[in-house]
């Protein structure tokens, strides 16, 4: 078996895995009390039975449940989300739109929290026991527990009103049509802000992670050798104690890549950041079920792609895990 | 930049490479002891091997770790004496002085070759890190110091090994790895820290014989830690014994081996097991348990990286054994003596063949089979759950199988007195005793099933001689007074020698010569059996007859 054969193998398990959780997510959705056609009609502010029965056949709704479940299987095996509710618009051209923006912040977010969340804890575990490792311990648990959209938050209140550093709200500038580079700029601009939070919210578990792996690997028979064959102590941090260390960092990084996609509904609300976090949030509250299960299948999608991602990058980093020749 | 100008071959004799001075290595408080070892001195030469000999905390490898400036800091240290190298003390230098002479001047290897190197750098790469730690070398120059090395360990293809992870090595390759690294720089003073004891007695023999034949080229000293007298016969020019961190005895190999004079190094010297002691019995006529024809493969299925491996474990295996007889199962590791035990205890499948307890196949037993058969396991540290008390380990399994729960506690308590442990063990926890009485109770709770059948597998190997000493005696005595049958797995032939009445010799799952002990040690007929008996170390010593003084 080579890479590509276990690739596939591993793709073709994972479609599977999006069919199963699109069809869990559609009975869960139904289950939620709300009527799409209400909120629809409602807001349309005419709300008499025959248009609500029109409205319903125009959806598709009047249909037994199982007969729509089947309809949006068949769509989605076909690679068809179905149409928005609200916008009228096909629900993977709505998703696509958003998408980069949300990649944007939870890749930029996930990197700044393994970065800083392992420095953080390879810090900790070299000075085991004095005041640095405890201040790092509770600055990591006090980013963690506290609520991410209260960190939000005050962040906007002292960054952007008070100290006026970064703008509070959305991805660009509305008012400037900036091109190229002072584009690229002004979105980093943008990005600083939500990217930080994010990334010092999910820091914690990385930092606590890496430091009780670097002990564990610290004890272990190679770093004795290691110590005795002289090697200066910094260096024996580096390559034998930390990358060996790293082995359960990236299994939990693939974890929490999926995971992150969940943590910026939050942080894309209080930023005003246009991403799917956000179209998520919009969509439940109108009901519009269609671009809701997009969601959800874009994102389980996503948290597959990630973890085939991780075992890929294991078969790099360590050589006991192998691909046959 | 060495630190210090070594000439070599400046030592002789007279000037010692290394005099350890009146040595005290401080315990934190709360150990068992205030010191790890106290007050000791003794001297190692170069052109020497020296065996430091002792049970398990008798203080050798802190010692070891004093002299290299590894002792666990800061709760362990030095609190008096000097380590002089050539005349200076390595006590005095500061850690960064000492880091060069660290696999520099003195280096070290150690005990578990399987887990002493790094899984995730190429062999190579580690090797080159000791090479190059006085400034990089140029690529070529590095490679072809690396194959020369691997080359002078006997190591086969070394060019293209360096290039290989460790995974991939046996333990004994494993080990020459460890040994090129340390030899690398060509250290004046080698320190071996049980090098051999975990290696199979085959790859034991060629370790000792590269060590010895490196020591010799290099005219380095060697400060060989062992607790196995055999071994120290073999390779020792010199023997220093401790005790509970006191040099007890010391001197050359002859005078200690021969005509050893302090109560703790005769106690030692008599415990040790040698090939001519042999049990022998006459069995009965009924096969308590018989054995016919097994087979078990090991398939890996093709999982996410790798190609489908069969391993034949188990080739039609067979065997009886009688009331009150005691088998030994011999052979390397990977010979499939732990899977045989397995099998019998069902704790792995057959795939094909009969097992028969009582002229009883296997399978219709069921519920009764385990007190039938009770296994003891090696590692009497692991085999206890932590947090039962003894009387609750010792009375669960009886209760599951239906005994009233008084009649349980009484059994245990009796069992413990077999075993020679007071009745109030029951109410203790498995940390508050030694190896020894751990290994005890775990006997004590197989004869509570009120077995026929024991399963020794490698029960005495992580024992210290003295310790294994007892308990052989303890399995022969309830041998005796029970007529139970043990089927005793171990690797260890002079073990099997003391204890078995007869001998499987088993290799890659198959039994290569089987009869009563003494025939196969005196009459070997398979060239199996004649290379593990020539590897047993020490079997050209004639241990001293020394009578036990208390």
């Amino acid at each position: 078996m080579n890479r590509l054969s276990y690739l596939i193998g591993r793709l073709v398990k994972g479609v599977f895995v999006i069919l199963a959780i699109g069809v869990l997510a559609f009975l869960v959705i139904r289950l939620v009390p709300g009527d799409p056609v209400a909120v629809i009609a409602g807001k349309s502010g005419a709300v008499d039975a025959e248009y609500m029965d029109n409205l319903r056949q125009k959806l598709g709704l009047d249909q037994p449940l199982v007969v729509q479940l089947g309809i949006f299987l068949k769509g989605l095996v076909q690679g068809d989300l179905g149409q928005s509710y609200r916008q009228g618009a096909p629900v993977s051209a709505i998703i696509l739109e958003r998408l980069p923006a949300t990649l944007l912040l939870t890749l930029s977010a996930s990197a700044i929290s393994i970065l800083l969340g392992v420095l953080a804890g390879a810090m900790a575990a070299r000075r085991r026991g004095t005041w640095a490792d405890s201040a790092i311990g509770t600055l990591a648990l006090l980013f963690y527990a506290t609520p991410l959209f209260w960190m939000g938050l005050m962040a906007i209140l002292l960054f952007s009103l008070v100290l006026g550093w970064f703008p509070a709200f959305g991805m660009v500038s509305a008012d400037m049509r900036y091109e190229g580079i002072r584009h690229v700029l002004d979105v980093l601009h943008h990005l600083i802000m939500p990217m930080t939070i994010l990334g010092l919210f999910y820091m914690a578990v990385y930092a606590r992670l890496t430091r009780a792996s670097m002990l564990e690997v610290s004890e272990m028979d190679f770093v004795r050798t290691a110590r005795a064959k002289g090697l200066p102590e910094s260096y024996i941090t580096r390559r034998h104690i930390l990358r060996n260390a790293l082995l359960p960092i990236i299994t939990f990084a693939g974890i929490q890549a999926g995971h992150l996609i969940g943590g910026t509904v939050l942080i894309e609300t209080v930023f005003g950041w246009p991403g799917i976090g956000r179209l998520a949030f919009d969509s439940l509250l109108q009901r519009d079920y269609p671009v809701l299960l997009g969601i959800f299948i874009v994102t389980s999608a996503m948290v597959v792609i990630f973890n085939i991602l991780t075992d890929l990058l294991y078969t790099l980093v360590d050589p006991r895990i192998e691909v046959n020749k | 930049m060495r630190p210090m100008n070594v000439s070599s071959g400046q030592s002789s004799a007279a000037h010692p490479l290394l005099e350890v001075r009146g040595l005290t290595v401080a315990l934190p408080e709360g150990a068992d002891r205030s010191n790890a070892v106290e007050e000791i001195s003794y001297q190692l030469h170069s052109g020497k091997i020296t065996c430091i000999v002792g049970e398990s905390g008798s203080g050798k490898s802190m010692t070891a770790n004093a002299i290299m400036g590894l002792l666990p800091k800061p709760h362990v240290k030095v609190s008096a004496g000097q380590l002089l190298f050539n005349g200076s003390d390595l006590l005095a230098r500061p850690d960064s002085e000492m880091r060069t002479v660290r696999g520099a001047d003195i280096s070290m290897i150690f005990q578990e070759p399987m887990t002493a190197l790094n899984p995730l750098l190429t062999v190579g790469e580690q090797i080159a890190e000791v090479l190059c730690k006085n400034g990089p070398l140029p690529r070529k120059e590095l490679r072809d110091r690396i194959t020369k090395l691997l080359a002078d360990m006997n190591l086969p293809e070394p060019e293209t090994l360096q290039d290989s992870y460790p995974f991939r090595l046996s333990g004994g390759q494993r080990q020459r790895i460890m040994i090129a690294m340390a030899l690398a720089l060509n250290p004046k003073l080698l320190i071996a820290d049980e090098p051999t004891t975990a290696l199979d007695v085959t790859t034991q023999k060629q370790i000792l014989h590269l060590i010895r034949e490196q020591q010799k080229r290099h005219g380095m000293g060697v400060m060989f830690i062992t607790h196995d007298f055999g071994v120290v016969a073999e390779i020792a020019d010199h023997i220093v014994v401790m005790e509970k961190g006191e040099v007890v005895e010391e001197g050359s190999v002859e005078a200690v081996l021969n005509s050893p004079q302090h109560p703790y190094t005769r106690k030692l010297i008599a415990a040790v097991p040698t090939l001519d002691d042999h049990a022998s019995t006459t069995p009965s006529e009924v096969p308590l348990l018989s054995v016919q024809n097994i087979c078990k493969t090991f398939k890996t299925r093709s999982g996410m990286f790798t190609k489908k491996r069969e391993v034949n474990a188990l080739r039609s295996v067979s065997f009886d054994l009688h009331e009150g007889e005691i088998i030994g199962l011999v052979g390397e590791s990977g010979s499939g003596k732990s899977t045989l035990a397995r099998s019998v205890m069902q704790l792995s499948d057959i795939d094909s063949g009969k097992i028969a307890i009582n002229g009883e196949q296997i399978g219709s037993l069921g519920q009764k089979l385990p007190s039938f058969i009770q296994f003891v396991f090696q590692d009497p540290y692991a085999s206890l759950n932590p947090r039962r008390r003894i009387g609750s380990a010792l009375t669960i399994g009886p209760i599951h199988h239906g005994v009233p729960k008084a009649e349980a506690i009484s059994r245990a308590r009796e069992m413990l007195d077999v075993v020679g442990l007071d009745a109030s063990a029951m109410d203790r926890f498995p940390h508050e005793f030694s190896g020894g009485q751990r290994q005890r109770i775990g006997i004590a709770r197989a004869l509570t099933m009120q077995p026929r059948v024991l399963i020794a597998d490698e029960a005495v190997s992580a024992l210290d001689v003295s310790v294994q000493k007892q308990v052989l005696r303890l399995l022969e005595d309830i041998r005796l007074k029970m007529g139970i049958a043990i089927l005793f797995v171990t690797h260890d032939l002079r073990v099997a020698a003391t204890i078995c009445h007869r001998l499987l010799v088993m290799r890659k799952g198959e039994i290569v010569e089987e009869g009563p002990t003494r025939e196969i040690f005196e009459n070997p007929k398979s060239e199996y059996t004649k290379s593990l008996l020539e590897a047993v170390p020490g079997k050209n010593w004639h241990k001293p007859v020394l009578e036990e003084r208390v």
